[in-house]
Formats: C-alpha cells, sequence, structure tokens
C-alpha cells in the first residue's frame, strides 16, 4: 500500500512539474484571493490583520477545490482511471498517493499564502511552529476529504459544480479549527488556546484517511 | 410491451392509507392541543408552543432520517447486504429528511426572533443544522446526476457515509467555536421549562405525529422511487412504440421492404411487438 501510495504520488507531482498547472494558474489565483478580501476589507489594516487567519483559510478552502479537481482530472483523459484500476495498485496506495500529491501542492500554496498575509496584511506570527503543525494537519484531512469527493465527482459531466458543494461543507471543520490555530498563534486579541483546535484537525484528518482507504475501492469501481 | 407498473397489493394499500391518515390526524390534534388547549408558559408566553412542534421535527430530521439514510448507505455498501432496496430507501429517507431539516431551521429560527430577538444566531445547533442541510443538499445533487444505477447507488452511498462521518465532527467543532472562545454565547435558559400535564402530553403526541408523519412520507416516496426505476427502464420501449404507431418515415420504409435484412432484424422485431393496427403508408 505504501510502495503503491509513493508511486502514484511520485506520477501526479511529476505530472505537475512538467505541467506546472497549479504553480503558474492555482497559485496566482489564491494570491489574487487575498488581493481581492483586502479590497474587501482595506484598505485600513486593523481590519485586515484581526481577519488574516480566517481569510488565509478560506483562500486555503476555494484553492483547494482547484487542486482538488486538478488531480481528479489527471486521470480524466486516455481511459487514465482504468489505466490506474488495471495497473494492479492497491486502491487504498491510489488513495494516499493522491491525497500526499495535493498535500505536498496545498502546502507549497500556503507557504505562498502566508507570506502574502504577512507581507499585504501586515500580520505578525507569535509561534510559527503552530502555524506549519495546523497547516500540515489540516491539509491532510482537505488533501484526504478532498481526494475522495474528487473520485466521486470525476467523470461526471457536473463534476465542477459538484466537488464544491460536496468538499466546502464537509471540509468546515478545518476552516473553524485552522482558523482558531492561526488566531492563537498570530496572537490576536481573545484568543484562547489553539491545543484543542490543533487535536480537531488531527482527529479530522486521521479520520478521513481511514475513511479514503477503506471506500476509495469500491468507489473507483463506479464507471 | 412494456411491463405494468409495480403495484402496491390491497393490503399494503389500507395500511399505507391508515398510515396516512392517522399521521394527519396526530399532526392536527398536536396543533389543536398546542394553540388552543395548553396554558401559555410563564416566561415564555405563547412562543411556548413551538415547543411541541420544532423539537419533533428536529429529532425526525437529525436522528430518524439521517440516521436511516446513513445506515441503509452503509447496508448498500456492504457486499452481503446489497439490495437496491436499501438505495431506495436511503434515497427515500434523506430527501425526507432534507424538507424536514428545512423546516427545523424555519422553525428554530422562528423561535430564535421570538426569544433571542434575532432570525439568525451562530449558535451551535443552528449552525451545524445548517451545514447538515447542504450535506444533505449535497446527497439529493449527486443523486440527481445522471448515470448507471448502480454507479449512481454507489456514489450517493459513499457520500451519506462521509456527511455522516462529518456530522459528528462538524457537531463538536461548532459547539467549541459557539463556546470555547466566545463569552456569552445566545443559549436560551428556557429552552426546558419544567414542563407538566397537558404540555407534557401534547409534547409526546407531537413526537408521535411527526414521527408517523415521516413514516408515511417515507413509504410513500420509497414507491415513487421505485415508480421512476420503472420509468426509466421502460420510456425509451415506449418512446419507440409510439413512434412507430405513428407512423412516418420509418414505417414507411418499413413496410416497403418485406423482408428484413440481419441489421435492422432488431428494430423489426421490436416493431412486430407494437400495438395493433395497421403501420402508416400499408
Amino acid at each position: 500500500m505504501w510502495r503503491d501510495g509513493v508511486l502514484v504520488a511520485g506520477k501526479d507531482l511529476r505530472i505537475e512539474l512538467r505541467s506546472r498547472v497549479v504553480l503558474h494558474q492555482v497559485v496566482p489565483v489564491a494570491v489574487l484571493m487575498l488581493v481581492l478580501f483586502a479590497f474587501a476589507l482595506g484598505p485600513a489594516t486593523a481590519p485586515m490583520v484581526a481577519a488574516a487567519p480566517g481569510l488565509f483559510w478560506v483562500a486555503v478552502l476555494f484553492t483547494g477545490v482547484l487542486a482538488v479537481q486538478r488531480s481528479a482530472a489527471l486521470e480524466g483523459g486516455d481511459g487514465g482511471r482504468d489505466g490506474l484500476r488495471l495497473s494492479g495498485l492497491d486502491p487504498a496506495g491510489v488513495f494516499l498517493g493522491k491525497a500526499a500529491a495535493v498535500a505536498v501542492q496545498l502546502l507549497v500554496l500556503e507557504a505562498v499564502l502566508s507570506a502574502g498575509v504577512v507581507l499585504f496584511y501586515g500580520a505578525h506570527v507569535r509561534s510559527p511552529g503552530a502555524l506549519v503543525v495546523a497547516s500540515v494537519t489540516g491539509t491532510a484531512g482537505l488533501a484526504a476529504a478532498g481526494t475522495l469527493y474528487g473520485a466521486l465527482a470525476a467523470g461526471l459531466r457536473v463534476r465542477e459544480t459538484l466537488l464544491p458543494l460536496l468538499f466546502l461543507p464537509v471540509a468546515a471543520p478545518v476552516l473553524v479549527a485552522g482558523t482558531k490555530v492561526w488566531q492563537s498563534a498570530l496572537g490576536a486579541a481573545g484568543a484562547g488556546s489553539g491545543d484543542p483546535w490543533l487535536r480537531l484537525l488531527v482527529v479530522f484528518a486521521v479520520v478521513y484517511l481511514a475513511v479514503g482507504v477503506v471506500i476509495f475501492g469500491p468507489l473507483q469501481e463506479a464507471p | 410491451m412494456a411491463s405494468p407498473p409495480p403495484a402496491w397489493s390491497r393490503r399494503r394499500a389500507v395500511i399505507v392509507h391508515v398510515l396516512g391518515a392517522a399521521s394527519v390526524l396526530a399532526v392536527a390534534i398536536t396543533v389543536w392541543l398546542g394553540l388552543w388547549v395548553t396554558p401559555p408558559d410563564q416566561h415564555l408566553r405563547d412562543e411556548v408552543r413551538l415547543v411541541y412542534v420544532h423539537p419533533p421535527i428536529a429529532w425526525v430530521a437529525l436522528y430518524l432520517a439521517f440516521g436511516l439514510g446513513a445506515l441503509s448507505s452503509v447496508l448498500w455498501l456492504w457486499t452481503r447486504t446489497r439490495s437496491a432496496a436499501w438505495d431506495r430507501l436511503a434515497a427515500a429517507s434523506m430527501e425526507v429528511g432534507t424538507v424536514f431539516t428545512a423546516l427545523t431551521l424555519v422553525t428554530g429560527s422562528i423561535w430564535g426572533r421570538a426569544t433571542w430577538g434575532v432570525w439568525w444566531a451562530w449558535d451551535a445547533r443552528l449552525t451545524s443544522t445548517a451545514l447538515l442541510l447542504v450535506l444533505q443538499l449535497g446527497y439529493l445533487a449527486v443523486r440527481r446526476v445522471p448515470s448507471d444505477r448502480d454507479a449512481r447507488a454507489r456514489r450517493s452511498a459513499v457520500v451519506a457515509l462521509v456527511a455522516a462521518v462529518d456530522v459528528p465532527i462538524v457537531h463538536f467543532s461548532v459547539d467549541w467555536w459557539t463556546t470555547l472562545h466566545q463569552g456569552g454565547t445566545v443559549t436560551n435558559p428556557n429552552l426546558s421549562p419544567t414542563i407538566h400535564g397537558s404540555m407534557a402530553w401534547t409534547l409526546l403526541l407531537g413526537f408521535v405525529a411527526f414521527t408517523l408523519l415521516f413514516a408515511w412520507l417515507l413509504v410513500v416516496r420509497y414507491r415513487l422511487v421505485t415508480l421512476a426505476e420503472w420509468r426509466e427502464d421502460t420510456e425509451l420501449a415506449e418512446a419507440l412504440h409510439e413512434r412507430w404507431a405513428e407512423g412516418g418515415p420509418v414505417a414507411e420504409r418499413r413496410a416497403a421492404v418485406p423482408t428484413a435484412t440481419t441489421a435492422t432484424a432488431a428494430p423489426g422485431a421490436l416493431a412486430g411487438a407494437r400495438p395493433a393496427g395497421p403501420p402508416a403508408g400499408s
């Protein structure tokens, strides 16, 4: 399972390195979102600093939809999904591999977004460790849930509109918990300890990784 | 010819009608008791009357309908118990459940307006119920995607299962979100007033009435799902029969060529099964 996961993750990341779709299209959209948020809240920096953690995670969620769509589209053409099924790879490994590739892309995206939050909104980072841990665990959960729904909506004519409807409400706990940890890490006024929220992010990631490992096989059988 | 639509047996039809009549009657009695017989509350005055409607609807929406939908989805996914009946039950339960979830939000909102003074508060229950409604709408959206029946059942079962897994996480996160870091959460201390006598009986009847109503709607919706599937199976054949019965170029050509070649054997065989009447142009 793990070996298959590494193979699939390597394949997806290699495709991304060669095509640069996420890097050249999704990352600029994420940065654009930060600018649009600033138009909505600015130009005074105080409301932007207060809203920065939430805006960061909203941007991650929406661009996550794009990353997941891209990941599912990799096997969309030329019978790619059938090829993957015929390859004899463990479906759980395929799921973990695809989720890992999405997670790596999202982490790159989050690094850019974090820099943007600090640069554009003037946020000060108090505890960078918490930020990194929250981003990694939150991203693992988002990538797992997203890959699951990406596979579910793959091949459907309505996939572009169906995926956000399915994925975003499920991802809401990540938005809530991620924002709380970030508020705490950025030292926002009134923010309590981020620890319980961090635990929630871990639970979310573990639950969705487990569900994906179990469900991905039967899901791939759907024509 | 197409097979006739699957029919209820006479006994089953009677049971369903009795169930329907009982649920409507029970709801009507609940309304009568709730509005006219029970006394107003000491604190909440007449607004307390929503207690006979809102909690029973919420019970049906959040536990009965969603639970049944998730359970039947799991039973469909599990290969040992897989049966088309579980898929239909999940579809019926989720759809009726969505209506009840929306009603929960509406009645809750009206109650919130009456007691808190606002239509909407970012209260844990309200927020997680709203997210549940979106999850259910997602389920219904997946069901409406035209595709192979087996694939649709698989997709929707997975969506129901993942939503069911998500509901506790959503509930906890939203609960913490509204209580952990935010002093003075909007809570209503009068939500559980000491009720007794006619109020308790009316509330109990409310639970029975809306559970009966759910059961009736579920049975009827299940039948509609069955009929819709039957329709899907037969409509192409029926459309072909109708087209041939109308006559037109295809029928004329068929009449002009008495011996069917191998390539046209299949349509020719179908044409033989069409309703009585000479083909046009013959």
